[in-house]
């Protein structure tokens, strides 16, 4: 005990320094670390949203929309592919989440099958049971599909985000068809939650005529119109749409009325040359996620490829819906499963309340082990004091998040981390009263208790990793904070105090502890 | 230097064991009452498990509840819970899950922010729709039992089956009745709540390892000694400590309830409860269970060898 070796000592200094300087950037305030040096570590703890504010948003990708329109994609495709070949069919309809066909000779199911494959989207196939056709998708198209929706739409909203410029959003991909969003620092919510869930699905499709007149013909679909009650009939075959834009701005027609000013990519340029020149004259819808915002008459071929949407816009939604066009359309519609807003206030709030709870806390535990175990109680407080510290400093530099029930983990492990210190000298008295000497009983303490120390600390670190592997959200902040507290102050209440402990008894030499 | 203060006497000789069959029962009558209460009752679930709507908002000066109350009843929206959080002028607003699927919680929050005044500042929203509320439940029981199961292993293998089994039970025991402390008080339990109760869990057995590790030990030294007494002797051997961390760890929790602010609450309510059952639990639980099982092969002298060259180190 008295001897305590200097590569020890070395190594204990070392981690204490390091620690510290890796906690010092979290300590400060922000506007004098700003005004550090450039050498100096910047790298501080990472608050979560419930203390810095902001929105957490989990959304679900609307799948199940997704594989109904691609069905029934699939199925005007098969029709139109059937009825260009000369294949009589009855029964054409989605059952079972595939398209089903029946055709009426058996013997052309192969020539059939043939021609669908070549039409059909990828991860789709083709099935067939007698005279029967299934067409839907495989399971590994299936999961392709939901990968890469999932993927686009993650594109879609971080672009759509980060349009605005100032935030810092975190969007990840959780689970099989879900997506974290986390916007700290945002304000208006609303406005957050109506720009991602906008499809913002823009075509350009002819227009029949009225609609809601007699029965819908299997290729037109009756759409409403934004400014008016009117129905009208269009085609449900799309001229160009949304995804061949390279552009859009918000711009104003000769007349000073906000309108969108687009500009097409080649393919969608030509595509739409070739519409607007073939149908001089008629009138076009324009769409968007299904409702027309204006349907003009085409006056003369458009070939450039660029054009203006013009319709019922003020300056701010024409600029909105540009934005929402220049970052495309969301391949599936988006729905706000989970949504945790904390306004700025209360994070603070929260800060100067957790702040209040450990300095409160932890004079507590100071007072009651100087009365309890005197010096040695002190040779605890300092390591409880480092214990917090390096808790801190490792939470910077794994870049963990802290959050309200991270601050409680920091406060429950104050009484935590002293209890092995407790164990120690608890152990150390009982061996001074057998009658060991003061350096043996210390010697005996340390030993002694070590088992027990780890044992009792591995079952805390048990409950608490479970609840970083299936926590979500704070929870998880809370058990890294208790994961990392209780891991150091292994360290701190066994090297740190042994240190103090043994430059104590060397300079002393009591005969008696004073324990 | 001052003399420092001794909480627990030196050879304290309370006898825990004396009262042993009382405390046992004691412990399943409390479970099964636990278990009843919350079957029959239930507890007060929050919004993350429950779903629902969640508004903390803070308005200028304290807020009419009743006309609020009246008010926002009006919409439609089913039941409107309002309180007070905090301060007077904070009101905690909770709103059912709405019937109609995700987008019509979504819906309920704006109806309720046109009703309210403008000015008022909304500190926080929390909204879980019905598929995650029942994905949240189901992760925390997973979490609780596999932590239950992961302790009750290691307890296993680190001592013997009757130390885990005995470890196992009052664990159980600690965290029923604390999931019945929520159901009398009607207090809101929630995802913190659940973190709570895994601490409780691994606080519990923390607290019951110290105590098996000195039984253990006693168990080797005098072989001969009934079981009754050993327990009594490691018990009270172990009391001082099991009273200082408990104690300590009370403190800060108590004052994480005091200064940590009304989010934390529940939590710190069921941290301090666990503390105190935890410690009330590895003595007249885990430590008196041990007298209801037979212990000859821990005693044997070839596993105490093998096993622990400490206790033969000190034995002597």
């Amino acid at each position: 005990m008295l001897h305590f070796p200097t590569w020890k000592t070395a190594i204990v200094l070392i981690v204490l320094l390091v620690g510290t300087v890796l906690a010092i950037p979290s300590l400060m305030p922000r506007a004098t670390l700003e005004a550090m040096p450039s050498w100096f570590p910047k790298q501080t703890v990472t608050l979560g949203l419930d203390l810095q504010g902001g929105a957490h948003l989990l959304l679900e990708v609307g799948m199940d929309k997704l594989i109904e329109e691609r069905l029934n994609t699939a199925l005007d495709d098969t029709r139109a592919a059937l009825r260009k070949a000369n294949i009589g069919y009855t029964d054409l309809s989605i059952k079972n989440n595939a398209v089903s066909v029946t055709l009426r000779d058996p013997s052309a199911v192969e020539t059939a099958r043939d021609l669908l494959r070549s039409v059909l989207t990828e991860g789709m196939e083709v099935a067939d049971d007698g005279s029967a056709l299934t067409i839907g998708y495989s399971e590994s198209g299936l999961t392709q599909l939901k990968q890469h929706t999932v993927e686009q739409s993650i594109e879609v909203i971080r672009r759509r985000i980060d349009e605005t410029g100032t935030l810092e959003p975190t969007i990840i991909r959780q689970g099989e068809d879900r997506i974290v969003v986390q916007v700290p620092g945002i304000t208006d919510v609303e406005e957050l939650k109506r720009r991602l869930k906008s499809e913002a699905k823009l075509t350009f499709h002819m227009v029949q005529g009225d609609g809601g007149v007699g029965a819908v013909p299997p290729t037109m679909m009756d759409l409403p119109q934004e400014d008016s009650a009117r129905l009208l009939r269009v085609e449900k075959r799309a001229l160009v749409a949304g995804e061949n834009l390279v552009d859009a701005q918000q711009s104003f027609d000769s007349s000073g009325r906000p309108v969108i000013a687009f500009k097409f990519d080649s393919v969608g340029a030509r595509k739409f040359g070739d519409a607007t020149s073939k149908n001089v004259g008629r009138q076009f819808a324009i769409v968007l996620d299904n409702k027309i915002i204006s349907a003009p008459v085409i006056k003369d071929a458009i070939l450039g490829g660029s054009g203006i949407i013009s319709g019922n816009f003020t300056v701010e939604t024409a600029r909105d819906l540009a934005l929402l066009l220049r970052a495309g359309a969301l391949p599936a519609p988006l729905t706000v499963i989970e949504e945790r807003t904390v306004g700025a206030d209360l994070g603070a709030d929260s800060i100067e309340a957790g702040k209040l709870a450990c300095v409160i806390g932890l004079a507590g535990i100071i007072v009651a082990m100087i009365v309890l175990y005197g010096i040695f109680g002190i040779f605890a407080n300092v390591a409880l004091i480092f214990n917090g510290i390096l808790t801190l400093g490792l939470l910077a530099a794994f870049g963990a998040t802290l959050t309200l029930p991270g601050i409680a983990a920091i406060v429950l492990t104050l009484g935590m981390a002293v209890d092995a210190n407790v164990l120690i000298l608890e152990r150390v008295r009982e061996e001074a009263r057998n009658g060991r000497s003061a350096i043996t009983a210390m010697e005996f303490g340390y030993r002694e208790a070590l088992g027990t120390i780890v044992d009792s600390h591995v079952t805390t670190l048990i409950s608490t990793l479970l609840l970083f592997l299936l926590g979500s959200g704070p929870i998880k902040g809370f058990a890294v904070a208790l994961l990392i507290g209780v891991s150091i102050s292994l360290f701190t209440a066994l090297m740190v105090t042994q240190l103090m402990t043994s430059v104590y008894l060397r300079r002393s030499r009591p005969k008696v502890l004073p324990l | 230097m001052w003399k420092p203060l001794h909480l627990v006497p030196p050879n304290t000789r309370i006898d825990f064991m004396r009262f042993h069959r009382f405390t046992f029962i004691l412990a399943v009558v409390m479970t099964l009452a636990s278990i009843g209460l919350v079957a029959v009752k239930g507890l007060n679930f929050g919004i993350d498990f429950a779903g629902g709507i969640l508004m903390e908002v803070r308005a200028p000066q304290p807020p009419d509840l009743a006309d609020l109350r009246g008010r926002l009843g009006g919409l439609g929206m089913g039941e409107v819970a309002l309180q007070t959080f905090g301060d007077p002028n904070t009101v905690l607003l909770r709103l059912p899950q709405q019937e109609g699927g995700e987008e019509a919680q979504q819906a309920a929050i704006s109806k309720v922010r046109t009703e309210l005044c403008i000015g008022w500042d909304y500190r926080r929203t929390e909204t879980v729709g019905p598929k995650v509320g029942s994905e949240l439940v189901k992760n925390a029981v997973i979490a609780v039992a596999l932590a239950m199961a992961g302790i009750f292993v290691y307890v296993w293998i680190r001592y013997a089956w009757q130390f885990g089994v005995n470890a196992l039970f009052a664990m159980v025991h600690d965290v029923v009745t604390t999931l019945g402390l929520f159901s009398v008080f009607g207090l809101q339990f929630d995802l913190a709540t659940v973190a709570a109760i895994l601490t409780v869990a691994g606080y519990s057995v923390n607290d019951k390892v110290v105590v098996f590790d000195r039984i253990r030990f006693e168990m080797r030294r005098y072989k001969t000694m009934p079981m009754g007494e050993v327990v009594n002797l490691s018990v009270n051997e172990t009391l001082s400590r099991t009273t200082v961390t408990a104690g300590l760890t009370f403190i800060s929790v108590l004052a994480l309830f005091l200064f940590g602010g009304q989010v934390l609450h529940g939590f710190a309510i069921a941290l301090m409860w666990g503390i105190f059952i935890g410690t009330y639990s590895s003595i007249c639980i885990a430590a008196a269970g041990l007298l209801n099982l037979r212990h000859s092969r821990i005693r044997g002298d070839d596993e105490g060898a093998k096993e622990s060259g400490k206790g033969a180190a000190r034995g002597a």
